[in-house]
């Protein structure tokens, strides 16, 4: 498609879950040479939820659905941009604050699709995807997040 | 017949396991196997209605025949991102 050396055609490495920490670096080489925009989003742990202090976060998925439910993502973004590339990486396990939990890329000749396309993912990704998070608290309790009563589900 | 059920997050806390072969038979329904198990575990009781479930890493109606060999789930509310 592309001369760009960075340009990796293959779709099995758009999507996937990993138990290592993601390398945010790497997504930044990932523009094709006909790229004039990249968007990148980092979702990353945070130090409280509703009011509760967290100290550590265990993300779980059902992997190979999880992964599944991304291509889809994946593919039905690349039918509403066709010229945007979108890479997706979730995090499982242990994670601490201010760790990078999901990380989006999108590449696209213009930064109105990359905006868009990278928006579009995460949103969809909170809505579709079977991963869950438990939220470790510095008493020593823990518990599984509920979107659906803390209203996380809505975008913000 | 023999379907296995996977169990994640809190379901998999209230359950006791990740996952479990149930004999099951020829007909039943991904809705008959959530009410077995609400039968057994009072937390999943508690729940008004069926969460959403996949089959073989789909999603599935409630109404879906299982079939022999069926990797069936329950997905507590998701909370990836």
């Amino acid at each position: 498609m592309t001369s760009s050396r960075f340009y990796r055609p293959s779709r099995g490495d758009d999507v996937y879950l990993t138990s290592s920490p993601i390398d945010l670096a790497a997504l930044l080489l990932e523009a094709r040479a006909s790229d004039g925009a990249l968007a990148l989003f980092v979702g990353v742990v945070r130090n409280e939820n509703d009011g509760r202090e967290t100290i550590e976060i265990e993300y779980q998925a059902y992997g190979p659905m999880a992964e599944s439910e991304m291509e889809k993502i994946a593919g039905a973004l690349s039918r509403e941009w066709p010229t945007t590339r979108v890479r997706m990486l979730h995090r499982t396990g242990r994670l601490r604050i201010g760790e990078a939990s999901v990380a989006i890329a999108a590449t696209s000749p213009h930064r109105a699709d990359a905006f868009a396309a990278c928006r579009a993912a995460i949103d969809r990704i909170k809505t579709t995807v079977p991963i869950w998070k438990k939220e470790f608290h510095p008493d020593g309790s823990s518990d599984w997040v509920d979107p659906t009563k803390s209203g996380d589900r809505v975008i913000r | 017949m023999r379907v296995q059920i996977l169990h994640f997050a809190s379901f998999r806390d209230a359950v006791g396991r990740g996952e479990e072969t149930r004999e099951v038979a020829p007909g039943t329904r991904v809705s008959d196997v959530w009410q077995a198990l609400t039968a057994e575990i009072p937390h999943l009781a508690r729940l008004r209605r069926m969460p959403p479930a996949a089959v073989n890493r789909e999603y599935a109606a409630a109404s879906t025949v299982l079939r022999d060999g069926d990797e069936l789930a329950f997905l507590p509310p998701v909370a990836g991102g």
